[in-house]
């Protein structure tokens, strides 16, 4: 069970345990994570699941995909080379303990 | 709120962001917490993950103080009263309600269309049968070529399953698409191996010895069996309750600007509203999450004190295969179009009504999807004489705009 990290705007750190296959997303989703919208659910449409990947996890992560990086722009928030939509990362053993930070806003 | 759909759930979600300390309660027909539509003709299908669809987890609708009353059916509204009555007979005062009761499938004039098997695709409650039934039939018939019944087929197809589309009119998705775009997906649906027929409206269901759905008969006569039928032909808005309570109806519950109906006390948001936009002639029902959310929001903004007209642009997609359709803007209203390819797997159809921009349509092109909700909002009435001069450029367009305001 790949364990995810949210880290809200004032440092407050929730824990949660996903499922490999899920996106980062749908784990804070179920976990009723505050900061993380989704209003399209995953479909790439809204860019309301913005989040910053903890430099350290971010080389393993991957590229954002074409479609990931123009809706980014979009995003509410600033993004940095660090963004990623959450709906596009998916959660593997690999991934055990990614820390991704929230930003300030998602609309 | 009546209705525990997308929208009933944002209205709740927001009124909470918005500070709003008062109670909440949504009371709806379905049963379980609220999910989301979309997937349910796209991921639900292949997945069969009950766990993705929520909206949110249980925890949620505790942790903000939210009143859930799923499987209870709002009867009657005592306007004077200011309450409303349920199935079970329960009374519920309110301050303010809000009618978000959605739309349910159309049942078109086909005989034999209330025959067991004939599927439909609007709940939970139907992908879950859809699906069960798509595991054991090898060929499937969908009657109807718009959004629902096309990505029902896209995903039918991607599984091996003998597909057939057939649509009355003359081509698909006619009713929200430009002909650029029903064209572009013929062909990507016929590049699938799906069979498409087009002009061909049903005249009655076909059944096997048991009574059950087997097919179709078109008016001029031809067959088409298959072991799954769904009919995907549109839907209805839910505007009994409001009509009873002897609020203004015309397809859907009128409102304002506001998102308020005839009576001061009752809002309407989503599938059964019919909103007035932009300069359109009519109020628009538009059945789309974009509509719904942003309708909630503006109505938990006039709740906690803060009203401004409802003045959101549009937006709208559907994934079909590799296909990603994105829609901004009113298009539907459009007289004229013009179909720009940026790169070669890219479309990108502007929609122009009166010589000015109405909105855009694009496949697998986000970016400028994403710039012409920006441009469509920042910047409306923009001319076809200028996105000409600016080389339809819309995403550079938006950019400058988006500067400009900043």
């Amino acid at each position: 069970m790949p364990r995810v990290i949210f880290v809200t705007p004032d440092g407050t750190r929730t824990e949660v345990e996903g499922v490999a296959g899920d996106s980062v997303m749908a784990t804070a989703i179920a976990h009723d994570i505050v900061g993380i919208v989704a209003e399209c659910g995953g479909s790439m449409m809204c860019a309301t699941c913005h989040c910053y990947v903890e430099d350290a996890w971010s080389a393993r992560i991957g590229q954002r995909s074409d479609g990931e990086e123009e809706m980014l722009e979009s995003a509410a928030c600033e993004v940095r080379d660090t963004s990623r939509l959450s709906c596009q990362i998916t959660l593997s053993s690999d991934l055990d303990g990614l820390v991704v930070h929230l930003p300030d806003a998602q609309t | 709120m009546v209705g525990t759909g997308q929208g009933a759930f944002q209205l709740a979600a927001s009124l909470r962001d918005e500070g709003f300390i008062g109670a909440i309660t949504l009371i709806g027909e379905e049963p379980g917490l609220p999910y989301q539509r979309p997937p349910l003709s796209k991921a639900y299908l292949d997945e069969g993950r009950d766990d993705r669809l929520l909206l949110r987890p249980e925890s949620f609708y505790a942790r903000q103080d939210i009143a859930l009353i799923p499987g209870e059916r709002v009867v009657e509204i005592d306007r004077g009263a200011q309450r409303v009555v349920t199935r079970s007979g329960t009374r519920h005062t309110y301050d303010h309600l809000v009618l978000a009761t959605g739309a349910r499938n159309a049942r078109p004039p086909i005989a034999g269309a209330e025959a067991p098997g004939v599927l439909g695709l609007r709940s939970l409650a139907d992908a879950r049968a859809l699906r069960a039934a798509m595991a054991t039939a090898q060929s499937a018939l969908v009657i109807g070529g718009g959004f629902i019944g096309l990505e029902f087929a896209a995903v039918a197809r991607a599984a091996g399953r003998v597909v057939t589309v057939l649509e009355a009119g003359p081509r698909l998705m006619a009713r929200a698409v430009s002909a650029a775009v029903s064209a572009r997906f013929l062909d990507l649906h016929l590049g699938m191996g799906t069979q498409i027929v087009l002009g061909a409206p049903v005249a009655a269901i076909l059944t096997d010895g048991t009574g059950r759905a087997a097919g179709a008969r078109l008016l001029d006569g031809t067959e088409h069996r298959a072991d799954l039928v769904l009919l995907a032909t549109g839907v209805r808005p839910n505007t009994e309750l409001a009509e009873a309570a002897g609020l203004s109806v015309a397809n859907g519950i009128l409102t304002d600007v506001h998102l308020l109906t005839s009576d001061p006390a009752i809002s309407a948001l989503g599938d059964c509203a019919a909103v007035p936009q932009g300069d359109a002639a009519v109020p628009l029902r538009l059945e789309s999450v974009q509509a719904a959310t942003d309708q909630a929001r503006a109505i938990a903004r006039r709740l906690t004190g803060n009203p401004a007209p409802y003045t959101a642009v549009p937006w709208f997609w559907s994934d079909q295969g590799t296909a990603k359709l994105q829609i901004a803007g009113l298009t539907a209203g459009a007289t004229e179009t013009e179909r720009i390819y940026p790169e070669p797997d890219r479309t990108v159809v502007f929609c122009y009504r009166m010589g000015h921009l109405a909105g855009v349509e694009t496949i697998n092109a986000p970016g400028d999807h994403m710039a012409a909700r920006t441009l469509l909002a920042l910047q409306p009435g923009i001319t076809r004489a200028e996105l000409a001069e600016r080389g339809h450029d819309i995403r550079a367009m938006a950019k400058a705009a988006k500067e400009a305001r900043s």
